[in-house]
């Protein structure tokens, strides 16, 4: 040992080269792994503020914490490991190759007889001939033998596993490589031109067109992974990087168009595959090649990757039919809407923004049902791995919008096209949120014997009329009274009550009658009051369609239990109305949809490197696992042998092997003057 | 006297006729699929089909207890696909699909057979009965045939659904998790026989008992045992390679805590005399770790693959890749000490035992705490 303290380089050399630091490294880097693993990555930053607050957001961003993998931390991490393993082959290479090579042939007798694992046995057999027999023994067994003549008899020196070694190498150049190839497809080279100022994120909504070059990548960027919308019938010559809190555009060297995108549906309704239908043009135009991509079956093209992501609805057109909740009138407006499109609707009651977010030509529901229990054979296994999949049912299209009002405020609304069989009748349901972490609330309105929603609108608007109020008031009270009852003081009470149970009803739902009798009623009457009114209502309700078919020019409903039941639904919807939050509704008659396909496009040059370090990494793992170097030293001299045995890892194996050795010496030493071969 | 030299004789003649059959009847097997089923397979399929042949040929010369077991599966699975008539509803009619060898009846036997299997394991390490002991293995050996039963006729089952929903039984969490129970079991039966240890098993079987109890809560609770059809992320021929290796890797690496186990107790002077020696506990735990360690790198390396071709990058930090990482890392921590620095003892059996929540948190914590691109197996 040196006593002179060794020089500050070859410190780091040490270091670096040291098995602790290795194992700390290793440790390191698994435990700021975890780090990206807990915390999501590459959220939209404000998901980040709302979760820790603008303080805690600010320090996690300073960190890296929303990109801990390209941070530049622990880049330095993965450095240090590319370092401290090229350093440790750089160190260890010369020693193993040599060792590879030798025989150790210069080995003394004295250390021989040192080893732990040693043997001896007399032989009675010339040198000569038991060193064949041995060497013959040994090369069956898998060794390399040299044998080295000495000037009292002969030296055996073999080995075998000298591939172990191999194995380090190759394991460890893998790391190497692995990692290189990794850097190869990072953003290191943008992260450079970032920081000296050449590149810029873009964080602005604006069109793809108006990005300026300083946040565009040009076609010849060797590595990159983006993505693209392209809706069908479109095309698309970039993709987006998304980057920290905004985005990078990606020119192309060619256009993608999707001519097509497809869904196919297991029975029970599950997607079973995404596919699209490409088109490649070059530059100027020309076609180049047509490929259909699905889910695990990309096409390359030019050295770019295009693979099946995501799809989305990519503006459907759709047909609405909307109704003014609040108006006195059945009347009806006609308005089209195209998806993630908006439109401005303007009425009385101030301007709102319709927002069309999406549309969804299938809707898979589970109709409820519980699973009867059986006490047969199949419940005691859990019964049968054959899904029971009845209660499964597509509830056909559905679109999705948001309503703005002028002061931003907007609630989102998912309205289905088709009814739903409830409780035995049919509704048409139209759901409502606050905010996207909430489930939809369903408003559900009755359909007629037509199957229509527009008696219930008929009866909505009649009810809502104040200049109807005193003729149904009027026709209920002759209806409800007997003949001797007319034009008496009973049945002006009867008209007045039902008059201000329409007009209270009218101004909130059942929430103001409640209200009202809370107000008005002594507590002991209070449900006896409330009976009443309900069934004023409802008669009066009746009263009203009939009127409202009559002005609409339609025979008068039916007096029978779909027509009360249609009453009934009537009022509970209205009431439901006053807390739908939106002044209209839209009903959906037709749409033409037109679907988007999300695609990935990569340029990874490193895959290849990484593949070819996985090969080596995968072959060096199992060299040095599985083939274990020893060596075995056989010194013969006239009537005396020695074995001696050497591995560097003495395992169980190893010493069953001795064992064998020493037996086949002693076995050996006993034969007679020549070998049986 | 040559044979006392235990020269080992070329590969070839080392085999007996019983091999060579063994080999012809998986020879048959694939090539009579290929044949009959080929039109359905894409370039891929066949080429692991016809992999297979050499592959569990020379799997069965090297573990010769592999080849009974493969033609009693393989047998009472293709007796199984009779009794279907090619009509699922069978499966509650026929008597032998109803009580023993319909998919969810074979794997409730088997999820049975492991239970008696510790049972026996811990009366023969506690009483020192030997036949106990190897009761323990029988009953092991019943259970992987039963569940290798219930995973074959599972895989029919799920083509008698419909043809489009068919796929092999290892898509989703239930079934790797029957999976992890058969590969863990078999590993730990070729290391006893090898070793003559069988007093190991009482704590490997605790492990997969484990496992054995998620099945049933998983079946019961959630009904997880329904066959679903594949995601489209998932019809690829890679998962048929990918999650295999995964599980030989997270079998070993069970074993490997559960032996980490035995040593800490045994060197604390609990069971030490009823244990195996020290020595042996310590091999088998590195000999697993080792074969476990290969195999998660090459399943890592073909997840990755897997990933450049489904989602267009071998490596995305997805959690479970993450974890995945941190899985090998610590095992690939764990070979340095013990092969270069040569340590042994019990900080390398803790280290085992630990690995084992680290390998437990990347296989079913992943996805029940994280969500990323792996949501398959949620829970």
């Amino acid at each position: 040992m040196n006593t002179a303290p060794p020089s500050f380089g070859k410190s780091v050399f040490e270091l670096l080269s040291s098995m602790r630091f290795a194992i700390s490294l290793l440790s390191i880097l698994a435990v700021a792994s975890i780090v990206g693993t807990v915390l999501k990555q590459a959220e939209p930053y404000a998901n980040y503020i709302i979760q820790f607050g603008p303080f805690w957001f600010q320090v996690f961003e300073k960190l890296g914490l929303y990109d801990v993998y390209h941070a530049a931390w622990f880049l330095v991490i993965l450095t240090f490991l590319v370092a401290s393993t090229s350093v440790c082959i750089w160190r260890n290479a010369p020693n193993f190759a040599r060792e590879m090579k030798s025989f150790r042939e210069h080995v003394s007798e004295q250390s021989l007889n040192a080893f732990k694992h040693k043997h001896e046995a007399p032989i009675a057999q010339s040198p000569e001939t038991l060193a064949a027999s041995a060497q013959h023994y040994l090369e069956g067994q898998g060794y390399k033998v040299k044998h080295l003549a000495r000037e009292d008899g002969v030296l055996l020196a073999a080995k075998a596993g000298s591939w172990n070694r191999l194995g380090y190498f190759l394991a460890h150049s893998a790391i190497v490589l692995i990692c290189i190839g990794g850097l190869m497809d990072g953003n290191l080279v943008f992260k450079a031109q970032q920081l000296l100022g050449f590149k810029k994120i873009e964080t602005r909504d604006i069109p793809q067109s108006q990005v300026p070059a300083i946040s565009r990548l040009s076609p010849s960027n060797p590595s990159f992974r983006g993505s693209v919308q392209i809706p069908e019938g479109s095309s698309a010559d970039v993709a987006f990087l998304n980057v920290a809190d905004g985005y990078l555009v990606q020119d192309l060297p060619f256009t993608v168009a999707l001519k097509q995108f497809r869904i196919e549906h297991y029975s029970t309704g599950q997607p079973k595959s995404f596919e699209s239908d490409l088109e490649i043009f070059d530059r100027a135009g020309n076609k180049i090649r047509e490929a259909t991509i699905a889910v695990n079956h990309p096409l390359i093209h030019d050295g770019i990757a295009i693979y099946q992501a995501s799809f989305a609805d990519g503006g459907t057109r759709l047909t609405l039919r909307g109704w003014n909740l609040f108006a006195p009138t059945a009347a009806t407006f006609p308005i089209e809407g195209t998806v993630h499109q908006e439109a401005t609707l303007t009425s009385t009651a101030g301007d709102y923004t319709l927002e069309f977010i999406d549309f969804r030509p299938f809707n898979i529901e589970n109709m409820g049902g519980e699973i009867e229990a059986s006490g047969d054979t199949m419940s005691v296994l859990g019964g049968s791995p054959v899904s029971d999949n009845r209660h499964l049912r597509n509830v056909g299209p559905s679109f999705q919008y948001k309503l703005r009002d002028a002061r931003g405020q907007a609630r989102e609304f998912s309205n289905y096209m088709l009814p739903l069989e409830l409780d035995g009748r049919w509704y048409l349901m139209s759901g409502v949120r606050e905010s996207p972490n909430e489930s939809f609330r369903y408003l559900r309105m009755p359909l007629d014997a037509e199957g229509n929603i527009d008696s219930f609108m008929r009866l909505r608007g009649a009810l809502l009329n104040p200049e109807l109020r005193p003729e149904i008031a009027a026709r209920f009270a002759r209806q409800a009274l007997p003949q001797e009852a007319w034009n008496t003081e009973i049945e002006d009470k009867l008209k007045f009550s039902a008059t201000q149970v329409l007009a209270l009803f009218a101004e909130g739902g059942f929430q103001s009658l409640g209200r009202f009798i809370e107000e008005k009623v002594p507590e002991p009457e209070r449900d006896k009051a409330a009976g009443t009114y309900l069934r004023i209502l409802e008669l009066a309700s009746f009263e009203a369609l009939q009127i409202a078919n009559r002005q609409a020019g339609l025979p008068a409903p039916a007096s029978d239990d779909v027509t009360g039941w249609l009453v009934r639904d009537t009022l509970n919807s209205m009431s439901d109305l006053f807390v739908y939050g939106a002044p209209i509704y839209l009903q959906l008659m037709q749409y033409d949809e037109v679907k988007a396909s999300g695609l990935q496009l990569t340029r990874s040059p490193g895959k290849n490197v990484v593949y070819f370090g996985s090969l080596l990494l995968t072959l060096g793992v199992f060299f040095m696992l599985y083939v274990r170097e020893r060596r075995v030293w056989l010194r013969i001299r006239p009537g005396h042998a020695l074995l001696a045995m050497s591995s560097a890892k003495h395992t169980i194996d190893f010493e069953k092997e001795f064992a064998q050795h020493a037996q086949a010496l002693d076995t050996l030493s006993r034969q007679a003057s020549s070998p049986a071969h | 006297m040559e044979l006392a030299l235990n020269q080992p004789a070329p590969l070839l003649k080392r085999l007996s006729w019983f091999d060579w059959l063994f080999a012809a009847i998986v020879a048959t097997g694939a090539l009579f699929a290929l044949s009959r089923y080929g039109d359905y397979m894409d370039i891929y399929e066949k080429a692991i089909l016809l992999a297979v042949i050499p592959s569990l040929a020379v799997f069965g010369w090297f573990w010769k207890p592999f080849r009974p077991l493969f033609l009693v599966v393989g047998a009472i699975s293709l007796f199984a696909f009779s009794q279907y008539q090619g009509n699922l509803a069978r499966m509650e009619e026929a008597f032998f699909l109803k009580y023993l060898i319909s998919s969810q009846a074979g794997i409730m036997w088997m999820c049975a057979l492991f239970g008696l299997a510790t049972l026996a394991y811990w009366a023969g390490l506690l009483a020192r009965s030997g036949f106990m002991l190897k009761s323990g293995s029988t009953l092991t050996w019943s259970a992987v045939a039963m569940g290798f039963i219930g995973l074959m006729v599972r895989w029919y089952e799920s083509y008698l659904i419909g043809a489009d929903v068919g796929h092999i039984p290892v898509s989703n969490l239930y079934e790797v998790f029957v999976l992890f129970c058969l590969i863990t079991a078999m590993m730990y039966l070729y290391y006893e026989a090898r070793y003559q240890a069988r007093q190991m098993g009482a704590f490997v079987l605790l492990v997969i008992s484990a496992a054995v109890g998620f099945i049933l809560w998983y079946t019961f609770d959630r009904g997880a045992h329904e066959i679903q059809p594949l995601v489209p992320a998932l019809k690829s021929w890679w998962m048929k390679l990918h999650v295999p290796a995964n599980f030989i890797g997270y079998g070993a690496f069970s074993i490997a805590a559960m032996l980490g186990v035995a040593y800490l107790l045994a060197s604390r002077g609990i069971l030490a005399s009823r244990l195996p020696k020290a020595e042996v506990i310590d091999d088998v735990m590195y000999k697993t770790i080792a074969v476990g360690f290969a195999f998660f790198t090459i399943a890592t390396i073909l997840g990755a693959m897997w990933a450049a071709e489904a989602w267009g990058g071998y490596w995305s930090w997805d959690p479970k890749e993450t974890w995945a990482l941190i899985v090998w890392l610590n095992y690939a921590a764990w070979l340095h000490i013990r092969l270069v620095k040569g340590l042994r003892g019990p900080m390398l059996a803790w280290w085992a035992v630990v690995g084992l929540f680290v390998t437990t948190f990347a296989f079913i914590g992943v996805n029940m705490f994280l969500s990323g691109l792996h949501s398959y197996g949620e829970l």
